[in-house]
């Protein structure tokens, strides 16, 4: 098996090719202004829509009135003939479905839900419009607390559920016998608060309906146009093929675009009705109070070790809010699911017992932010972790290094079956704490012990499976399995190359990557490269962007698709110059074989123009090829990374500046590096909103309490602290290249590290944080001791 | 988020606009930094706003041997950019700076932050904390009021319809003045949570302690020479000028208005 990580990325020979720091194609326009976002589409005769939405969390609907004038253009439930509600069912046992209507009908189930929909030549009339509407509710109390949300005397969301949960689940290997030997036991409640994923562009649809081809044509902004369409096409009761999902240039997504929007639905209805195109733009208040929410756990884990700090069992009992309906495609239940299989991570141990419930609650549906449940349950064991290490008065690095997976045990299947690929992890953690001069900082932190500014060092580290497939998804009972990842790659007329993709990039950068790997397939200049992408009317069906999967699973096919083409395109070269197939050797644009050289341009321009010139042997399908691929086992690419961080934190008034960030990451064969630490930055800056600043809040009524940026804390670019990323580069023995998925590794990592530093910073003071975001209201509450479990204000 | 139907005028010159505002149902405006985000949630929803941003008064400058008059539609921005006198020797540039971020800083005003009276505000407790007055023109004429009595409450000013505040007096502080503006604010461009300033002017024989961000008009503490030689603590300031508020809700406030001290103590005086 692969093993031995590389130093350097520096490594890489190729300027254009796997391994190349090559500019990103997509920047030109970018930069320059010229990308073409949803809301830059603009159609004759569209329309805007405006939704009334619920002002309650939970209420029933007695009525909705339209207005006497302008009445023609709304629209409710009772209007929406023939269109089905979303439903997302887990394949597990024990599921409770929802069914997520369009337009609400005798319910509402959260702030924000959509109840009618006014159209206008503007918003802002349609605006105008939708504050006509007269809506009639009688409230009933709110389930706003996960942690009641099972209680007998609560409230039912769904009626006929005989509790307020989705599914519940338990795990338990070897748990009693293992924990049976500790000699500590160490117990915390953990919880990372509800956030709201904030894309810089929001939601948005341009709904077109063809009434000639009978098409209806969703612009969307979208991570998943394939399956966006899928739905859609359910709901809307059209075939396939009436249904085209255009994703435009897409502003970040992170899971907030991976879903299908009751608003979509809508948009596709008044299109066909109305025969004229629609959109609707999210605004950013209708995104903070009705849109997408995330990351809310609890958890109650329990750590049992050895005097000499070997990990023996964890017990863990999870709470995931996943709010009023299960979403599409990825369900209510992918959290905890991921909580109970992958909690114990690359640590060994004896023993496991996990139960999961995930809670029904009048707030929006939860979906699976960058990290998905990584980033709670790297929280939730790099806390207990470092517990257990304070209690045994051990150091944080040489416990982590007492249960890491070693690098001689791999391949290594963990105590979830988890089959992890490749990596040296204790290397990793032992260049991150080099990187940060732990044993210095521990001079300057003892120096810092009586002043009012303390000092502490953090430490997380984790893996994250990426690009898993069939078995892991299936497993983990989600509606949407991937399978085969298809890619076309077509030689056009002039020698230049089309790659077409149903992945999509939105900040991904795959118009660059994905052109290196055809690049080393072809050696056609990825300059000559165009990706199509984001275009069901173009592209092979695919699950989409999602779970760090594209550079794997679109980069396998494209490379399967290219060296198919290339092939053909060796074949005809070696007839044109006379020379044996196999002696035919592609580079720069050129075929050469020996001394002769003919140019790809001139190959493609003899098959489809002087196709008299072809050998009589010439494959018929052409310069064309569509593939599809696997990874050998699709247990997934395991990625890796140690963050390590410093912190001050401000006894007087809870602040908490981060000093110094390192990251070592091992993002096995890294196709672009440039890439790679693009992605690794965007990812901690996102983590570090985590851990410090983001959070909704929701008041006892189910009222969201931050439904405008001024209350909803995003990090910004002063906050982002210089951030060192040192590489290992481990290759996959999976993957085509050795790459392995890194969308969302710099996410997960940040709130254990940082809330890790602060608990070291502290402990002198014998002052634990458990909760994120640590905000300074929560950090001077656990330093006046008054109260650590309080998050719903 | 879109505001309701509005009109939009610009003023022609100070009668003009009294007169449209006089009539009620409209709302002068200038940067639009905290109108425009409220008429865009529809929570404010006046018939028509005024534009007051290009009045001569308003854009004024004037200098005596005792204050600097700053018209009220000067920008944050030129605050900073030293485009007007500073009679603190930088003070206000200072204080300008890290008022937000660039962007609001580039188009909302020293009058219109006063006017909005955000407790929270930058402007509010530095001119309070600096003695600065507030210059108001309206249907009677002038008047001038020190700014503690132009804020009368969260977003509340003694402004009476149809008057605007057209400027800011900012006394020149006398030889040796020190002076402390510390605020805490997590993150750039917030709003700050806790706010203090000290002025201790001993050749005009001022002292003076203010802290904001309290949810209300900034409040000046008594007795600021026994704050700022030392003889009383911050704590025991805090607790009697605010008897109902429970100590753990005052903690930023006391680290403010400590840290206040401290940067007057060490401050260097400009005229010095």
């Amino acid at each position: 098996m692969t093993r031995a990580p590389a130093d350097s990325p520096e490594k890489a020979t190729s300027t254009k090719g796997v391994g190349a720091r090559l500019a990103r194609r997509e920047d030109d326009r970018y930069l320059r202004g010229r990308g073409r976002f949803i809301a830059d589409i603009r159609l004759p005769g569209m329309l805007d829509m405006a939704f009334v939405r619920s002002p309650y969390a939970h209420a029933r609907l007695r009525s909705v009135t339209k207005p006497p004038s302008g009445g023609e253009w709304v629209f409710t439930a009772a209007d929406l003939e023939d269109v089905s509600g979303i439903r997302a069912d887990s394949g597990l046992p024990g599921f409770r479905s929802s069914l997520q209507p369009i337009l609400a009908t005798d319910k509402v189930r959260h702030v924000g839900e959509p109840l009618a929909v006014c159209l206008a030549e503007t918003r802002a009339a349609a605006e105008d419009l939708a504050e006509l509407v007269d809506a009639d509710f009688e409230e009933l109390p709110a389930v706003h607390d996960m942690m009641r949300a099972r209680d007998a005397e609560t409230p039912l969301l769904h009626e006929h559920w005989d509790e307020n949960v989705f599914l519940e689940t338990a795990v338990d290997i070897g748990f009693e016998d293992a924990a049976a030997g500790a000699a500590v036991v160490v117990k915390r409640e953990l919880r990372t608060a509800r956030q709201c994923m904030a894309p810089i562009e929001g939601r948005g649809v341009v709904a077109v309906w063809d009434r000639s081809l009978e098409l209806l044509t969703i612009h969307s902004a979208t991570q998943m146009p394939h399956i966006v369409r899928t739905g859609l096409a359910g709901c809307l009761g059209l075939d396939h093929g009436q249904v085209r999902v255009v994703a435009p240039d897409v502003g970040g997504g992170f899971g907030y675009k991976g879903i299908l929007l009751a608003e979509e639905v809508c948009a596709g209805w008044l299109a066909m009705k109305l025969d004229r195109p629609v959109r609707w733009i999210e605004d950013r208040r209708e995104h903070l109070t009705g849109g997408a929410n995330c990351r809310e756990h609890a958890y109650t884990i329990t750590a049992y070790a050895a005097a000499d700090g070997e990990l023996l069992a964890v017990d863990c009992e999870a709470i995931v809010d996943s709010g009023a309906y299960s979403s599409y495609p990825f369900s209510a239940c992918l959290e905890s699911a991921q909580v109970a299989s992958i909690l114990p991570g690359p640590y060994r141990m004896k023993g496991y017992r996990c139960r999961t419930w995930s809670v029904a609650t009048n707030k929006p549906p939860i979906l699976p932010f960058r990290g998905v449940a990584r980033t709670g349950v790297c929280f939730a064991i790099e806390l207990i972790i470092d517990a257990v290490a304070r209690d045994l008065k051990m150091a944080p690095e040489a416990i982590r290094q007492r249960n890491l997976v070693t690098p001689e045990e791999m391949p290594f299947s963990n105590i979830t079956k988890k089959d992890f690929d490749s990596g040296d992890y204790p290397e990793a953690l032992r260049r991150a704490v080099e990187a940060i001069d732990v044993p210095g900082f521990r001079e300057r932190q003892q120096r810092a012990q009586t002043g009012r500014k303390r000092l502490g060092v953090g430490l997380s580290i984790f893996c994250e499976q990426g690009a898993h497939g069939t078995s892991v998804y299936h497993g983990w009972g989600i509606p949407m399995v991937p399978g085969f990842e298809q890619a076309t790659a077509r030689l056009t007329p002039d020698g230049g190359l089309e790659l077409r993709v149903g992945v999509q990039s939105h900040g991904q950068s795959l118009e660059t990557t994905l052109a290196q790997i055809a690049y080393e397939e072809t050696g056609i200049d990825p300059a000559k490269v165009k990706l199509v992408h984001g275009d069901t009317a173009y592209t092979p069906y695919s699950t989409g962007t999602w779970g760090s999967r594209c550079i794997v699973m679109a980069g396998g096919a494209v490379a399967a698709a290219s060296a198919v083409l290339a092939q053909r395109i060796r074949n005809i070269a070696a007839h044109l110059m006379q020379a044996a197939p196999d002696s035919v050797v592609l580079s720069d644009g050129m075929a050469r074989a020996g001394t002769s050289a003919v140019s790809i341009e001139e190959v493609a321009r003899t098959w489809y123009l002087k196709p008299q010139l072809l050998p009589d042997d010439v494959d018929p399908r052409g310069l064309e090829a569509t593939e599809g691929y696997k990874t050998v086992k699709d247990t997934g690419t395991f990625s890796y990374a140690c963050h390590a961080v410093t912190v001050s934190v401000d006894l007087d008034l809870g602040h908490i500046e981060l000093l110094d960030y390192v990251i070592v990451e091992d993002a096995g064969t890294m196709i672009n590096p440039m890439v790679v630490d693009g992605q690794v930055l965007g990812g901690a800056a996102q983590g570090i909103g985590t851990a410090l600043y983001e959070e909704m809040p929701f008041d006892s009524a189910g009222q969201p309490l931050a439904s405008t940026l001024a209350d909803y804390h995003l990090p910004v670019a002063a906050d982002i602290p210089p951030i060192r990323i040192l590489h290992m580069e481990t290759p996959s023995p999976l993957s085509r290249f050795g790459q392995k998925g890194i969308g969302e590794s710099g996410a997960i990592g940040p709130p254990a590290a940082i809330a890790n530093a602060v608990n070291d910073a502290l402990a002198a003071l014998g002052v634990e944080v458990t909760e994120v975001p640590l905000t300074p209201e929560r950090v001077l509450r656990a330093i006046h001791g008054a109260g650590m479990r309080e998050t719903q204000p | 988020m879109k505001p309701a139907p509005f009109d939009y005028a610009v003023a022609g010159d100070l009668a003009e606009a009294a007169r449209q505002l006089a009539e009620g149902s409209a709302k002068p405006v200038a940067g639009n930094q905290s109108l425009g985000p409220m008429m865009n949630l529809r929570l404010a929803r006046p018939a028509q706003l005024i534009d007051i941003t290009a009045l001569a008064p308003l854009r004024a400058v004037e200098e005596t041997a005792a204050f600097v008059r700053l018209g009220a539609a000067i920008t944050h921005a030129e605050i900073e950019d030293g485009e007007v006198p500073d009679p603190t020797g930088g003070w206000l540039r200072s204080a300008a700076a890290n008022i937000a971020y660039r962007a609001v800083r580039n188009r909302g005003t020293l009058g219109g932050s006063l006017c909005h009276a955000d407790p929270a505000a930058d402007w509010a407790i530095v001119m309070t904390g600096l003695g600065a007055t507030a210059v108001i023109a309206g249907p009677e004429g002038e008047r001038r009021l020190p700014l503690e009595d132009f804020i009368t409450g969260p977003f509340k000013t003694a402004l009476h319809d149809g008057e605007i505040l057209i400027a800011v007096e900012v006394p020149r502080p006398g030889t040796g003045a020190r002076w402390g503006y510390w605020k805490f604010a997590p993150q750039v461009g917030e709003f700050a949570k806790a706010s203090a300033t000290v002025l201790n002017d001993a050749t005009r024989g001022i002292q003076r302690c203010a802290i904001g961000a309290l949810g209300r008009r900034p409040l000046i503490l008594d007795a600021p020479g026994s704050l700022i030689d030392g003889s009383r603590t911050p704590a025991e300031a805090l607790r009697s000028a605010l008897p109902d508020r429970p100590a753990e809700t005052l903690a930023l406030h006391l680290a403010a208005l400590t840290r206040a001290l401290e940067t007057a103590r060490a401050e260097e005086s400009p005229s010095a």
